[in-house]
């Protein structure tokens, strides 16, 4: 009874979509006061029925109804019952479902602060929101029914998939998602700017924080599915260059560029139409993610089972967005400021050689990055539509394109903030810079004498992480020691994301230049030395988990024959469908991972074991918690506060 | 030529030779790493010609898994249906292989043997990778394995 009654409710938020995303629009392009009013009440409604459909699924799983079908797909009377929360969200329908209720908090958020905004503004923006959550709830309703009945009901779950049953489950998804729709909101401020005719720099002003906080917690959220994916599968890497991690960092890409776009946007009145490209590209490249993740196109790790009618739908519902918004685009983009130099606003002239040009490159590479992964993870769709193969594109390509495209950029990130706005003499940052550029590179050398190996990467790495923190801590210095030297919000989560750059640069390129694996067969007793560890495998007993037998080994890691560490890698059996999992055994560290993770039983006592070295892994995910930090704090900038309240009387008058 | 105009034909230049340079390396990049599916009539056949390395394709055949007692060298053949090509690797396997399951390989073909780098198995027990569904829908009846991925679930 409950799950029709989700069913209900759930039609109910697609009506209420229905309406916030037709009158208010046309009440905004109509001038008619009372249309445009409903946007905000229309928002509350759906939020509340959103998360009333959630809770009721929530009920069904932690109530354990196997009459539901995608309750007793994906979840069994013996899971455990923190993991019955996030099987909600374990498979196809609820992770919609989650997307859809994150959309309805995020419109709800725009609807609880925009008050100091023009009605028409809140109305557009609001109704782009509604629209884009129209389509996400049709979809759910039509093609992806998480309250479908199962008839008759199931006596027993098939089970939440056991890679699924991880505290990584718990925060991933939710992070990623917030991330992923926390981008309809400039998508909806770039629409509604369209719509309008008109981008006000005030208007700009407002969309950044959330611009900001959608970024910091899709830089979060990758960064969990990265130490997840590193911690879970046993083959000791953080990222894969699957098609999967990819549709979330195309999103990510853009999203970078658009935090940067939009500062100049906000500040010197350029790049306003790439600004409002961006903002829809961001938002695109999440739509196209989700429809990657979904539709099972792809040969992926996460790939979901795929179900045509579905694909089709998501194509379809991409199709309108993005040729829609692409259109308005075309249509009125050349109508804004910007477009001839010599007519415009004086602000926003700026010379070649001016922090604008700069983040023009920043914002080429970041962008030409973003195409480069675009093509890499469709060439393999796009091959099979014409029919060249079924083909796969290898990490190298993505790995090298990638450094080669982030190198310069690497370079040029601790000029940024030292360099003027507008004009520039290119020797007064150079001779900022130039000492910290000679520590970098000696240190670089050194890193590069004293590598037991993989010189380059780890030479590179020492030099590029030196080079960007010490070049942005010599900003932090300036700054403060300028006459009456503050440090905004603004500039110091600029700061805390530029260290966070260089803090990941230690991680990513140490750990692939010093990093040592073996895979090999060993006998209760035996060892292997990796570096300055020992190995030493001592056999595998049984245990019964939860829901799983499992094989328990324990390996102890000695150093200079001293007992450093004692590790426990598993094989899992799953009591229902009888899958196997590995789950890794790991002895963390701030400079290095020790790894073990067990394969198959050989027979004999002996069994396979992978064993790793992975220094200064930890980094890379600390230097992405640091940018998370950075983009977070900048959100908090009171200059966007305070310019709201200093605006109040104009938008009420 | 006026100064305006020049700055921008200079630009444009630039913009055209930095997007062909672009171009040159993503080619390049791709043509270098990508990988083309194969089934084992396929191979035998000639079709993957004398490209270095490619992935392979199909079912493990029933009873044709052997290793040695404390050895990590595996042998196994790959079936389509039509034809059988032995496969030899010396690794982990992944959780989910099994005899009868789905399997994509990726090496390159040593004297009429496929020697793999690595080996990847179904994600789950219901997921069949959708290019070696495509490739082997025919192979599947044959196997009395629904070509249909998600419907391979016989517990």
């Amino acid at each position: 009874m409950l799950a029709e009654f989700g069913q209900v409710v759930l039609v109910l938020a697609l009506l209420v979509a229905a309406l916030q995303a037709l009158l208010p629009i046309a009440g905004a392009q109509r001038g008619l006061a009372p249309w445009m009013a409903v946007a905000r009440p229309a928002a509350y409604a759906q939020l509340v029925l959103v998360l009333g459909a959630f809770a009721i699924l929530t009920a069904a799983f932690v109530g354990q109804d196997f009459s539901l079908r995608y309750v007793a797909e994906n979840s069994n009377s013996l899971l455990p019952w923190y993991y019955r929360y996030t099987a909600v969200w374990g498979a196809h329908e609820g992770s919609l479902l989650l997307w859809a209720l994150i959309l309805a908090l995020w419109t709800g958020a725009v609807a609880r602060f925009s008050r100091r905004l023009p009605p028409q503004v809140v109305a557009r923006v609001l109704g782009v929101m509604g629209l884009v959550s129209f389509g996400f709830l049709a979809f759910l309703i039509f093609t992806s029914n998480p309250f479908a009945r199962l008839l008759p009901a199931a006596v027993e779950g098939h089970d939440l998939n056991p890679l699924l049953q991880d505290p990584g489950m718990i925060v991933h998804p939710p992070m990623l998602y917030l991330g992923y729709v926390g981008f309809s909101v400039p998508f909806a401020f770039a629409i509604a700017a369209l719509l309008g005719g008109d981008v006000d720099a005030r208007w700009l002003r407002w969309t950044r924080p959330w611009t900001n906080i959608a970024w910091a917690f899709l830089t979060a959220g990758i960064a969990l599915g990265s130490w997840w994916a590193y911690y879970e599968l046993g083959w000791g890497g953080w990222w894969f260059w699957d098609p999967v991690e990819n549709a979330s960092f195309m999103p990510w890409l853009a999203g970078t560029a658009l935090l940067h776009s939009q500062a100049v946007s906000e500040k010197r009145g350029s790049f306003v139409g790439w600004t409002l490209l961006l903002a829809i590209a961001a938002f695109s490249l999440s739509l196209l993610g989700t429809f990657l993740v979904r539709s099972g196109v792809l040969t992926s790790v996460h790939a979901f089972a795929a179900d045509p009618s579905r694909g089709l739908f998501i194509l379809i519902f991409l199709g309108i967005v993005i040729g829609g918004s692409l259109l308005l685009y075309a249509l009125r983009a050349p109508g804004f400021e910007g477009h001839d130099p010599e007519t415009d606003d004086p602000r926003s002239r700026f010379a070649p050689m001016s922090r604008e040009t700069l983040l023009l490159v920043n914002n080429l590479l970041l962008a030409s990055a973003c195409a480069m992964v675009l093509l890499g993870t469709l060439y393999p769709l796009l091959a099979d539509a014409l029919e060249l193969g079924k083909i796969s594109v290898g990490p190298p390509y993505f790995a090298l394109l990638f450094t080669l495209l982030m190198a310069p950029l690497v370079l040029l990130v601790p000029f940024g903030p030292l360099t003027r706005w507008q004009r520039e003499q290119a020797s007064r940052p150079m001779a900022l810079l130039l000492p910290w550029l000679g520590v970098a590179l000696v240190l670089g050398i050194a890193a590069f004498v004293l590598a037991p190996r993989g010189q380059w990467k780890v030479a590179a790495g020492v030099a590029g992480a030196a080079w960007v923190a010490f070049g942005t801590l010599r900003f932090a210095w300036q700054r403060l020691r300028s006459p009456g030297g503050r440090m905004s919000a603004e500039m110091l989560g600029m700061i805390l994301a530029h260290l966070g750059i260089a803090v990941f640069l230690v991680g990513a390129l140490l750990v692939e230049g010093l990093g040592q694996q073996r895979e090999l067969a060993l006998a209760p007793g035996q060892q292997v030395e990796l570096g300055k560890h020992a190995f030493r495998f001592d056999g595998v007993e049984e245990r019964q988990g939860p829901n799983y037998v499992s094989g328990l080994g324990t390996v102890t890691v000695l150093r200079d024959d001293r007992a450093i560490a004692t590790l426990h890698p598993e094989k899992r059996r799953y009591a229902s469908g009888g899958q196997v999992m590995t789950e890794g055994a790991i002895d963390a560290g701030l400079a290095r991972d020790l790894y073990v993770a067990l394969g198959e039983d050989l027979g004999d006592g002996s069994w396979a074991l992978r064993v790793y070295t992975r220094p200064f892994v930890r980094w890379i995910w600390l230097g992405a918690a640091l940018m998370a930090l950075g983009g977070l704090v900048t959100a908090t900038d009171r200059r966007f506060r305070r310019d709201a309240a200093h605006r109040e009387p104009r938008a009420t008058a | 030529m006026h100064p305006t105009r020049k700055r921008r034909l200079l630009l444009i230049l630039a913009l055209v030779v930095a997007a062909g340079i672009a171009t040159t390396l993503v080619a390049l990049a791709l043509q270098r790493n990508v990988a083309y599916l194969y089934t084992p009539s396929e191979v035998l056949a000639g079709e993957a010609g004398d490209q270095a390395r490619f992935r392979l394709g199909g079912m493990v055949a029933d009873g044709s898994f052997e290793r040695a007692n404390g050895s990590m060298r595996a042998r196994f053949v790959v079936d389509d249906g039509d034809a059988r090509l032995p496969v030899v690797y010396e690794g982990i396997l992944p959780d989910l292989f099994r005899e009868n399951q789905a399997v994509v390989a990726t090496g390159s073909m040593r004297d009429g043997t496929f020697v793999a780098e690595q080996v990847l198995a179904k994600h789950d027990e219901n997921y069949m990778p959708k290019e070696v569904a495509d490739k082997m829908g025919e192979a599947h009846r044959k196997h009395d394995v629904p070509a249909q991925p998600g419907a391979a679930d016989a517990p």
